[in-house]
């Protein structure tokens, strides 16, 4: 491995590392949604406040919302990892340029 | 590796690890209904500057550097990826990076305005996460407030001669951080509390939002970083012609 091949594996893995931590000290919560506990903030803070809009649509479970989420993932990191095999290629056949003439 | 990389990466662990047990909070964009509706109006026309300025900014960029479109296409992906993480912290609550901060550093701050806005109607409308009645203040604090906070950054680090992934790994980190900050802001703004007022109540957002965000901000400064060591090898030409290289050092010899 290179050492820059190296250095973004070690990287990734601390990423994964900040992520579990709390998972796996933190025993006792749900890892509710962000925007629960804001609400919550506000009822304390002004009790009479009355949200005046409400969502347009709101998926109907959780499943149907963590499929969008999904969905929304997915779209992302295909159309990244798309480009990111393009740029690649392009420039593996650049260096080597052999490949190209004979298939 | 070299020595400064070193720092870094002991530098983010002393950080992730120095953030023990807080209270059980949880945080991420302003909900639906929840600003009252001068302050959606007044941070809705606050953003169309900087949306204006932005699509005119896309339209330069990817009209005098056609080849730039395939990068930009990646920054826009990589914020649709990121927003939608929603990872676990350690206040006992998930929240989700912002992703804007690496596209404000390649194409410029503004350029992200729309990126941002596009994320934050797909999760405002389909997702019910955020608002259409708040989607001012949201475009506010995740798609202007914090590109422009990383471009600074990493204007300065690159002023300071700091190297290249450690400076987007600080703009990125620092962008998302901000984003949160200014999110507590407005909400304060809003909810100014009855005993301390609007200082009173900014604490207690920034208890909310911030504290939360500070592990994801350096997940999401780490990503980042890993994203332009691979740009940095695989589409130089590219970064070339965005002016990624002038000035500063770059981790590609």
């Amino acid at each position: 491995m290179s050492s820059r091949t190296k250095t973004v594996v070690i990287l990734l893995l601390i990423c994964v590392l900040i992520a579990v931590i709390p998972l796996a000290v933190i025993k006792n919560s749900e890892f509710g949604g962000a925007d629960g506990a804001a609400e919550e903030l506000i009822a304390k803070i002004d009790p009479g406040y009355e949200p005046w809009t409400e969502s347009l649509l709101e998926p109907p479970g959780s499943e149907t919302e963590s499929l969008l989420f999904c969905l929304q993932a997915a779209l992302g990191s295909g159309l990244f990892g798309f480009c990111l095999g393009t740029l690649r290629e392009r420039n593996r056949k650049r260096k080597d340029p052999l490949t190209d003439a004979c298939p | 590796m070299t020595l400064s990389q070193k720092r870094i990466i002991f530098l983010t662990s002393v950080i992730a690890l120095a953030f023990g047990i807080v209270p059980n909070v949880s945080a991420m964009h302003i909900m639906e209904g929840f600003l009252p509706v001068t302050y959606c109006i007044a941070w809705g026309v606050l953003c169309l500057p900087f949306l204006v300025s932005g699509f005119f900014s896309i339209k330069k960029t990817l009209s005098e550097h056609r080849k730039t479109l395939i990068i930009f296409a990646m920054v826009g992906a990589y914020a649709f990826v990121l927003s939608s993480l929603k990872i676990p912290s350690v206040t006992g609550s998930s929240s989700h990076p912002t992703g804007t901060g690496l596209g404000a550093i390649l194409f410029g701050p503004s350029a992200m305005s729309i990126i941002g806005i596009i994320v934050l109607l797909f999760q405002a409308i389909l997702l019910a996460h955020g608002g259409l009645s708040t989607l001012g203040a949201n475009t506010f604090s995740m798609a202007i407030a914090g590109p422009f906070l990383s471009f600074g950054v990493y204007k300065l680090c690159q002023k300071l001669d700091v190297k290249k992934p450690v400076s987007v790994f600080l703009a990125c980190a620092l962008g998302n951080l901000f984003t949160y900050c200014i999110t507590s802001f407005q909400l304060a703004l809003a909810y100014p509390s009855e005993t301390g007022g609007f200082g009173a109540s900014l604490l207690k957002f920034l208890g909310v939002f911030a504290v939360t965000q500070i592990p994801l901000a350096v997940i999401e400064g780490i990503i980042s970083a890993v994203v332009i060591i691979g740009l940095e090898s695989y589409a130089k030409s590219e970064l070339a012609e965005l002016g990624y290289f002038k000035g500063g050092k770059s981790h590609v010899k």
